[in-house]
């Protein structure tokens, strides 16, 4: 991989440009000893859907978690809506992060609440609104989901698809400013994931959220995406339109859009790291 | 070649004590964080406009304690009549078993009350806090709440550390005081002491200073329950059968950090 092969954006382009939500500038990050982003920059625009792509074990999952600032970062630096992260305080962070919502790949609905008291929740814990007023703009969200009617259901009682479903309405549910999805289809069936996709196109028509997405799905990431992210082993291959990454010459990126099995995404390394378990937590302690 | 192999594995073997050492005095380090943190989200929750919920701390005093209370007090009730049986069987060798009252109510609220309630309470409800927040991890919901700028240590921590602290001295209170009656009821019976004359005796061998150490060891179990379920499960990796492994895990430790406890603090009261 060399340099020159990196497409960076048109910035010439005769419109202007909407100012970056999310700016990313030299990410590194860890985990353990194991270097896992290596340097990337990047930025989310206002009103865009972001799509991330990859192959798997790319860093994909973890970009979307430092984007949301979820992880320690090694260095680099990240502004979330005009604010560099690390010069927050702890109340300044917790304002900075009602702005945000996340559905993640698995739900993660609490299991232990309802599915209307979910959608709810973030409601209940930042706003001063009486009970009923929380209600409906929690069952409005669940519509738009169309969830409508499933308020009293607990997680364990829903369908796959449903509980993505859920964990959306619960997401936006402070309509948020940026909304961060991973893998929002995989695992559904052709009907739902469409469905989903169109959800996606209408949060950012409707409220103009910027939306940033991690996928696995070619056909919806080209049918949603305003730009692309591709990345490739910790580095940025290529940031660009649907049409600019379908027409690119990279190896890599043709390999990744037509599904041609690489043998060398793995590092051995890892692989050995990863089989001899170096990193599997718990078990290994003494008492 | 094999020199160089034993090296290896004996560089090895240091590496992995010393990485288990910094690991151990890391969670000492976690768990202190997260006591400090409660406190200050309970303290200045209100203020922040992101209040410990008491309704949370409710449910959990429920869960903690009151559905605790008929196994506590029938196990503490065992333990002291165990040791009332053992006590008048030794003081009888000196021909003192009316003695039998003094030793066994002051080992009973000091030591036994508090560390069979810390036992039950770690096994039934720090096992669990250690399960439902290593659950919470692998499901990636601490993520979420993190996300919604929910404090999970506001959310998920100080309801119960902070039902554990109230609740694990009442249940000491209630063992102890089932404990002692039991145990005056068979003195009763074996020795013919009446039961106002053993609970005077008792009311007049405890101190207030043996209430004291009782109720303040407890709080202490309660802390200690409490960090280590939440430190075990926050620790989890690797799905459902890391979570049963950190559950055992708070479990052992919990009970461990107990026993401790009560020996040094034994050692530094009477020393
Ligand atoms: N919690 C973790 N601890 C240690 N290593 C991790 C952890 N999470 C991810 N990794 C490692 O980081 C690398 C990138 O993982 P990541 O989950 O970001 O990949 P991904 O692009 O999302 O892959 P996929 O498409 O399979 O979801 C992988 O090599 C993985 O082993
Ligand atoms: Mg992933």
């Amino acid at each position: 991989m060399s340099e020159q092969d990196i497409v960076m954006e048109d910035r010439s382009a005769a419109q202007s440009v909407p100012p970056s939500v999310i700016e990313v500038e030299d990410l590194v990050t860890h985990y353990g000893e194991r270097e896992i982003l290596k340097g990337v920059t990047m930025e989310v625009r206002e009103g865009e859907i972001m799509v991330i792509m990859g192959g798997s074990g790319s860093g994909k999952s973890t970009l979307l978690r430092h984007l949301m600032a979820l992880e320690q970062k090694t260095s680099g630096t990240m502004t979330i809506l005009g604010q560099n992260i690390d010069d927050l305080n702890m109340q300044e962070f917790t304002d900075l992060r009602k702005k945000l919502g996340v559905a993640f790949q698995g739900g993660a609905l609490f299991s232990s609440l309802t599915v209307g008291e979910n959608v709810m929740l973030p409601l209940y814990e930042h706003t001063g609104l009486d009970r009923k007023t929380m209600e409906i703009m929690a069952r409005m969200k669940m519509e738009v989901v169309e969830l409508g009617g499933f308020e009293d259901l607990m997680p364990a009682e829903l369908s796959g698809g449903m509980i993505k479903r859920a964990a959306f309405a619960r997401a936006v549910v402070m309509d948020p400013r940026i909304l961060f999805c991973d893998e929002p289809s995989a695992g559904l069936d052709p009907a739902v994931a469409s469905a989903l996709d169109e959800l996606i196109l209408n949060l950012r028509d409707a409220m103009g959220m910027s939306i940033v997405v991690v996928t696995h799905e070619l056909d919806s990431a080209f049918k949603i995406a305003d730009r692309i992210t591709i990345l490739d082993r910790g580095h940025i291959l290529m940031i660009g339109t649907v049409d600019e990454v379908k027409s690119s010459t990279n190896e890599r990126i043709y390999n990744l859009l037509n599904r041609v099995p690489d043998g060398e995404n793995l590092d051995p390394d890892e692989y050995l790291a990863r089989l001899t378990g170096e990193e599997s937590g718990v078990g290994n302690q003494p008492l | 070649m094999a020199t160089e192999n034993e090296h290896n594995s004996a560089g090895r073997f240091f590496e992995n004590v010393g990485r288990s050492a910094v690991h151990g005095i890391e969670e000492v380090g976690n768990g202190g964080v997260m006591v400090l943190e409660s406190l200050y989200w309970t303290i200045f929750g209100y203020r922040l406009k992101q209040p410990v919920r008491m309704n949370a701390v409710i449910e959990q005093m429920m869960e903690i304690g009151i559905t605790a209370i008929p196994i506590i007090a029938m196990l503490g009730g065992a333990i002291s009549v165990t040791l009332a049986i053992q006590g008048i069987h030794t003081l009888r060798i000196f021909g003192a078993e009316s003695h039998v009252t003094a030793g066994l109510a002051f080992v009973v609220v000091r030591e036994f009350a508090p560390m069979i309630t810390g036992i039950l309470v770690a096994g039934r409800s720090g096992s669990a806090l250690a399960a439902r927040i290593g659950t919470m991890k692998i499901n990636q919901e601490i993520d979420a709440l993190k996300v919604m700028g929910i404090n999970p240590i506001r959310y998920l921590v100080a309801p119960p550390l902070i039902a554990m602290v109230i609740m694990v001295p009442c249940l000491t209170i209630m063992s102890a005081g089932v404990g002692l009656f039991l145990a005056g009821v068979y003195i009763n019976v074996e020795l013919g002491i009446s039961l106002s004359a053993y609970l005077d005796q008792v009311i007049d061998i405890l101190k207030v200073d043996d209430v004291a150490q009782g109720l303040s060891k407890s709080c202490i179990y309660a802390v200690e329950i409490a960090v280590i379920g939440v430190v075990n499960g926050a620790g989890v990796r690797g799905g459902a059968e890391g979570v049963g492994k950190a559950t055992t895990r708070s479990v052992v430790q919990a009970i461990s950090a107990i026993i401790v406890t009560a020996m040094i603090v034994v050692i530094m009261s009477t020393v």
